[in-house]
């Protein structure tokens, strides 16, 4: 299953590197990763997801981040309340009889068209997981073009 | 740097100069802070500032030059990673404006040791340096210990800054936990007071935290039998009557079949390796675990533990003395463990010729048992561990972790010049002594005083071993030749001896420790000679091959 990991780090360099490095020595591949910097600017926040088997090797890996000398805290918001969401930016075939369609799937959840030229349009949607695929799987009929994805935020309360 | 290490406290350093390291070197010229080992090679000055480390449980330093020279560091700091041991590695590097350009002898040390250091830092500017250098000895020692290495460019080291002292080192994302959390020593003191089967099996954690006095209360006031990992060999006196030596793939089948018997496990600074457990599902079956242990992630690791107590084990076990006002009743299971003890003996069948456990045994004879014992590895390395009887901490020096070949020679150079009043021998196999052996040269060059063992077999017997059991004896390139081992010392200016006679053996070791010299002592012992008992790889540890019974 996936889960959504955040470390809260030094913002140095080769921090990244320690994590990620955690996870490949491990064959665990990171599904999507946001890294920026916090409201101090010495530290940056890291959301990791990644698809864990072995709920033990997920321990593990949670573990040696914690051991890592840059690592401030570990989070794991599987098992707690929280919320999440992506941001998307797509370039989707376009005409004007489609308008109407698209916003109706852009309206269940947060997005927009930013801007639509001649047969493209571009789009910005934000959601939980739920939403984005649902998005997805509507606007796979229109034909996209290109997808972006910032990789999952999550924020506990 | 040379000021920063001297106000830590260093006594040596080894290591070898180079083109990047160039200003370093240039400041140790007539340097008397502390004293300078030039190795042979740079793998011996890791190993040899690892076993420095060991002996005297302070950080040992090693230093070398960018590309090369830092990338024949690796193994020395991997294998002080494995076991736990605080290390310092300073690299050179070329200077800033070069990095990344394939610049001649360049390699990303920091990336290449990130997965075998505590932690690395390249340094970019030379007013970091002081607060560096107090934080890497700080992290190496404290806590899990471990290397840390620190990577100098060449501008960087000819750099002038004003030089600023810390006073004291602080790192928010770094605090090691030392003290046991109380709720769970008061539980881990009833499940004792209630067990009828305690078993002590512990580790290097034993021996980092300082704790052998308090395992000894602690076990005296409990009555418990004590089993150890290779790691804490000297950490428990083996000759105590509750001792039931090392367990494990080599263990004694006693200390295996008491493990598998008994009802709790107390695991203090022990990480359940798989040379331990054996197949893990067969472990101990009907035992509930208490484990300590400084680093949580060793904690349910491999196996489930009843109570998990993250701290220091010299401080853990003396709160949990304190918790426990007498112990269980364990008249039954000390008789079932002495009856093990007789049942399955620890033995060898004598032969005409020289057999390695004869050569330790009289090595433990001639020093008395206290001199300081380091191995290279394979089945010498198994030998000197069950047939020395250790009776004090950091006595026993060998690779645990990462099985490194060619550690012994150049860690019994470090533990000599940590230790220098005490006999350091280095046991060896004809095979394991061949790869650091140039390390010779430092020995003699600096009057070096180490005794080095050769079980001279003509195999690389631990592989052959396997090849024998397990390969239908195809004994894929494991005959091994060797040079005249006496020739050699002699032409680096130290003393061989040759034994070819059972009965030459223990006046060449009364020999080898007056003479005031490097001595290698070449025994020609029987060639087929296995380690017994064994315990095949992913077996039940009570699955147990050869010994007498």
């Amino acid at each position: 299953m996936k889960h959504t990991i955040s470390v809260l780090v030094e913002n140095k360099f080769g921090v990244l590197a320690r994590v990620a490095g955690l996870f490949s020595a491990r064959g665990y591949n990171i599904a999507s990763l946001a890294v920026s910097e916090t409201m101090d600017p010495t530290i940056s926040y890291m959301t990791i997801v990644v698809d864990a088997q072995d709920e033990k090797v997920l321990e593990q890996i949670s573990k040696q981040l914690n051991k890592l000398i840059d690592v401030i805290t570990v989070t794991d918001f599987t098992k707690k309340e929280h919320i999440d969401r992506e941001l998307l930016l797509l370039k989707v075939e376009y005409s004007a009889k489609d308008k109407q369609k698209l916003e109706n799937l852009l309206s269940k959840c947060v997005g927009k068209i930013i801007q639509a030229k001649a047969d493209t349009a571009i789009i910005e949607a934000v959601g939980d997981q739920a939403q984005i695929r649902q998005l997805l799987e509507g606007l796979s009929g229109l034909g996209i073009k290109e997808l972006v994805r910032t990789g999952r935020l999550a924020i506990t309360y | 740097m040379l000021e920063c290490l001297k106000r830590e406290g260093v006594e040596v350093v080894f290591g070898y100069p180079g083109g990047q390291i160039l200003p370093t070197f240039d400041a140790l010229y007539g340097y008397k802070g502390f004293k300078f080992i030039l190795t042979r090679h740079e793998q011996g000055a890791a190993h040899a500032a690892d076993g420095y480390a060991r002996v005297t449980g302070k950080v040992g330093v090693c230093l070398a030059t960018s590309g090369p020279g830092a990338t024949n560091l690796v193994t020395g700091i991997a294998n002080a990673f494995m076991d736990s041991i605080p290390m310092v590695a300073i690299t050179g590097q070329v200077p800033t404006l070069l990095i990344g350009n394939d610049a001649f002898q360049e390699a990303d040390i920091t990336g290449i040791t990130r997965p075998i250091t505590k932690h690395n830092y390249l340094v970019k500017d030379a007013k970091d340096l002081a607060v560096i250098v107090r934080e890497a000895f700080y992290i190496a020692s404290t806590g899990r210990p471990g290397p840390v290495l620190i990577d100098l460019p060449k501008d960087v080291q000819v750099a002038e800054t004003e030089f600023i002292w810390p006073e004291e080192v602080r790192i928010r994302s770094y605090n090691p936990n030392y003290g046991g959390h109380p709720g769970q020593i008061k539980r881990a003191a009833k499940l004792i007071k209630e067990s009828k089967r305690p078993i002590l099996y512990v580790g290097g954690g034993i021996i980092t935290s300082g704790a052998s006095l308090e395992l000894l209360e602690l076990a005296e006031k409990i009555n418990c039998p004590v089993t150890w990992t290779l790691m804490g060999i000297g950490g428990f006196p083996s000759l105590h009557k509750l001792s039931l030596g090392m367990l494990g793939m080599h263990g004694t089948a006693y200390a295996n079949h008491s493990i598998m018997d008994a009802d709790l496990i107390i695991a203090l600074g022990a990480r359940f390796d798989d040379r331990v457990t054996g197949r893990l599902d067969k472990f101990a079956p009907n035992a509930k675990v208490i484990h300590i242990d400084i680093d949580p992630s060793s904690i349910s690791k491999n196996v489930h533990v009843d109570i998990p107590i993250v701290g220091d084990a010299r401080q853990v076990i003396a709160e949990l003395i304190q918790e426990i006002k007498h112990g269980p009743a364990v008249d039954e299971w000390l008789k079932h463990v002495e009856a093990l003890k007789k049942k399955y003996p620890m033995g060898f069948k004598d032969k005409k010729k020289i057999l390695p456990q004869y050569v330790i045994q009289q090595i433990d004879e001639v020093t008395n048992g206290e001199a300081i014992i380091c191995t290279e590895v394979g089945q010498h390395q198994m030998w000197a561990a069950q047939w020395y009887n250790y009776a004090q901490p950091r006595t026993f020096i060998s690779s645990g972790g990462l099985g490194t070949m060619g550690f012994g020679f150049p860690a019994a150079i470090g533990a000599k010049l940590g230790r220098p009043e005490k006999t350091v021998f280095n046991i060896a196999g004809d095979g394991s002594i061949q790869m650091n052996i140039q390390e010779l040269g430092t020995c003699v060059a600096n009057k070096i005083n180490v005794k080095v063992a050769i079980l001279n077999n003509g195999y690389l017997g631990m592989v052959r071993q396997w090849q024998e059991l397990f390969y239908k004896r195809r004994y894929s390139y494991t005959p091994i030749s060797s040079p005249d081992f006496v020739k050699l010392a002699e032409s680096y200016g130290a003393l061989g001896i040759r034994v070819t006679k059972k009965e030459e053996v223990r006046p060449a070791l009364k020999k080898a420790i007056e003479t005031d010299n490097t001595v290698f002592i070449d025994f020609h012992v029987e060639e087929e000679e296995n380690v017994y008992p064994m315990v095949p790889a992913g077996e039940a540890i009570n699955n147990i091959l050869g010994g007498l019974a």
